[in-house]
């Protein structure tokens, strides 16, 4: 991966004249090469990660993941269904994988009842749907490489040679 | 009652900045680029086999070579990395980190009186071990003209009839400066002409960004005058494992061992261990923490010349060396006034040597946001 690019998927506010210093480039080379990054489509968002549990009075909100089994389709095989399912609002991740089912979707709700809505209105209502099985997330740990817990402290001597 | 302490160690040089280490060291929410060691954790595949080691039940002591899975591990990464053979069982010792295997290198081959050649700057320890082993230490001033590299003539300059053997550590702590194989190449010659011993600490052989490091035993007709050291502390941060290893000549390593065996007996089975899964497994995150250790030596080294604190690019370790002769500061004036002015620790020259005046190490082994916040309290301390 581009060090530019490997700069910024960790910390996004790293600004363009403080990548030039790591990197030893010029300033006007790496806005360059970030803006061909977001005009091809390599960079797509830039977000914060932020910890849920954290937030006080925040609206409640659960997660599910579901293994959904689906029959594919002539010509178009997943694609046609995948783009019906994350095309829900409520659909946050959409994964095509090997094994005993084939779609894993993520879906975000205000409690559980709403996602049980969701799973048995909408998506085991599809045509291709064949089977849904559904686990709602008790406590996330680790997401997208960032473990959510603050940070230990430094726990090493202040100075030492 | 009067206690006696011994001559030598009486004689060896107070560490006049003791003082201020302490300073630092009973002060809170310093932001400090003062620290000799990595501010990564060691990498969880090697905690976890340490934990796995303690869950199993090894507690015991070790052979005092050290344990020969470890030894040939090392062996095997000398001679894939670098092309050096070392036999695991006769030319190889585990030692407690590379401090140890100095100490026992100089007190295996000197007798009173013999002469080291050291370079300043320099690790705090080279000086006194020479002393505690009986021996002078003869130092080499490098300059910053020559990017703090020690240069053949001054070798040749430095020697005496009574020198045995000269002390190199690169990349160096506190400059970062390392050689090239060329340079080693230059060394080499003077070394052989004058048939002197090179002790050799390359414990940060891993963090060199310019060009590939050459281990000065690699080089023709070196490894019989080479004690090659290195260890997990700097690469794989494993400082608190305390695990170094010596390669040499056998008589030498022999000789080492019989010091090693009465004084340590054996370096802890669990750093061991650990150690053995770092060689096995680590090189991802060992090029993963250089990567970053490089992003934040060009930021350093950009952010203090804009500052107007003359800084030259150091090749490797995590340190940087800048002068602050600008300021018309004594380097302790420098560290005292950031400290209390501005809360940013930093290491004052004169640690490294009477002559390193001038300078200060910054060590860049903090996260990108203390780097970049502790630069703008710098700038604030210089205006």
């Amino acid at each position: 991966m581009d060090e530019i690019l490997e700069i910024l998927s960790n910390n996004a506010r790293v600004t363009p004249a403080e990548i030039a210093k790591m990197t030893g480039k010029s300033e006007s080379s790496v806005k360059s090469a970030i803006k061909k990054y977001e005009n091809n489509g390599t960079i797509l968002a830039y977000k914060t990660v932020i910890d849920q549990d954290q937030l006080k009075g925040a609206r409640p909100c659960v997660r599910a993941l579901i293994e959904v089994s689906v029959s594919p389709q002539k010509k178009v095989g997943f694609e046609a269904v995948a783009e019906r399912i994350y095309s829900f609002p409520e659909v946050v991740s959409c994964y095509l994988v090997s094994g005993a089912y084939d779609l894993l979707v993520v879906v975000e709700g205000e409690n559980l009842q709403t996602v049980s809505n969701f799973v048995a209105t909408k998506l085991s209502s599809l045509d291709q749907v064949r089977g849904t099985a559904t686990h709602f997330l008790l406590k996330k740990y680790k997401e997208d490489g960032h473990i959510l817990k603050k940070k230990d402290d430094d726990k090493r001597l202040n100075i030492s040679y | 009652m009067k206690y006696q302490i011994s001559q030598k160690v009486e004689n060896l040089a107070p560490s006049g900045i003791r003082a201020f280490f302490d300073l630092v060291l009973g002060m809170k929410d310093v932001i400090s680029l003062g620290v000799g060691e990595p501010d990564f954790m060691s990498p969880w595949h090697i905690r976890e086999e340490a934990i796995h080691s303690l869950e199993q039940g090894f507690t015991s002591y070790t052979s005092n070579k050290g344990m020969p899975e470890l030894r040939k591990e090392i062996c095997r990464h000398m001679s894939h990395r670098f092309g050096v053979k070392y036999d695991f069982d006769e030319e190889t010792l585990i030692t407690v980190g590379v401090s140890e295997a100095l100490d026992l290198v100089v007190r295996a081959i000197l007798n009173p009186g013999d002469a080291v050649i050291i370079h300043q700057p320099c690790y705090v320890s080279y000086g006194p071990v020479v002393e505690l082993a009986g021996g002078d230490p003869i130092v080499i001033q490098t300059r910053v003209e020559d990017g703090f590299k020690v240069t053949p003539e001054q070798i040749e300059k430095a020697y005496t009839k009574k020198t045995r053997a000269i002390m190199l550590n690169y990349p160096c702590n506190p400059t970062g400066a390392s050689y090239t194989k060329a340079e080693l190449n230059a060394l080499c010659k003077v070394i052989k002409k004058l048939d002197l011993l090179v002790i050799s600490d390359e414990v940060y052989d891993e963090l060199t960004y310019d060009f590939d490091h050459t281990p000065i035993s690699a080089l023709p007709g070196m490894k019989e005058r080479v004690i090659y050291m290195n260890g997990f502390s700097k690469s794989y941060a494993m400082t608190g494992f305390r695990i170094g290893w010596a390669c040499g000549p056998k008589p030498i390593i022999d000789a080492m061992t019989k010091i090693h065996q009465y004084t340590m007996l054996c370096a802890s089975i669990t750093g061991q261990i650990a150690a053995c899964e770092a060689l096995k497994n680590g090189t991802k995150s060992v090029q993963e923490m250089k990567r970053e250790y490089n992003r934040r030596r060009r930021f350093v080294v950009s952010g203090l010349n804009d500052l107007g604190l003359t800084c030259h690019m150091p090749q490797g370790a995590f340190y940087v060396f800048p002068s602050i002769k600008n300021t018309g500061m004594s380097s302790m004036d420098f560290a005292q006034n950031l400290l209390k002015e501005q809360k940013v620790a930093l290491v004052p020259g004169v640690a490294f040597g009477h002559d390193c005046e001038g300078y200060v190490r910054i060590s860049y082994a903090s996260s990108y946001d203390n780097l970049k916040e502790a630069l703008t309290r710098i700038g604030e301390f210089l205006k």
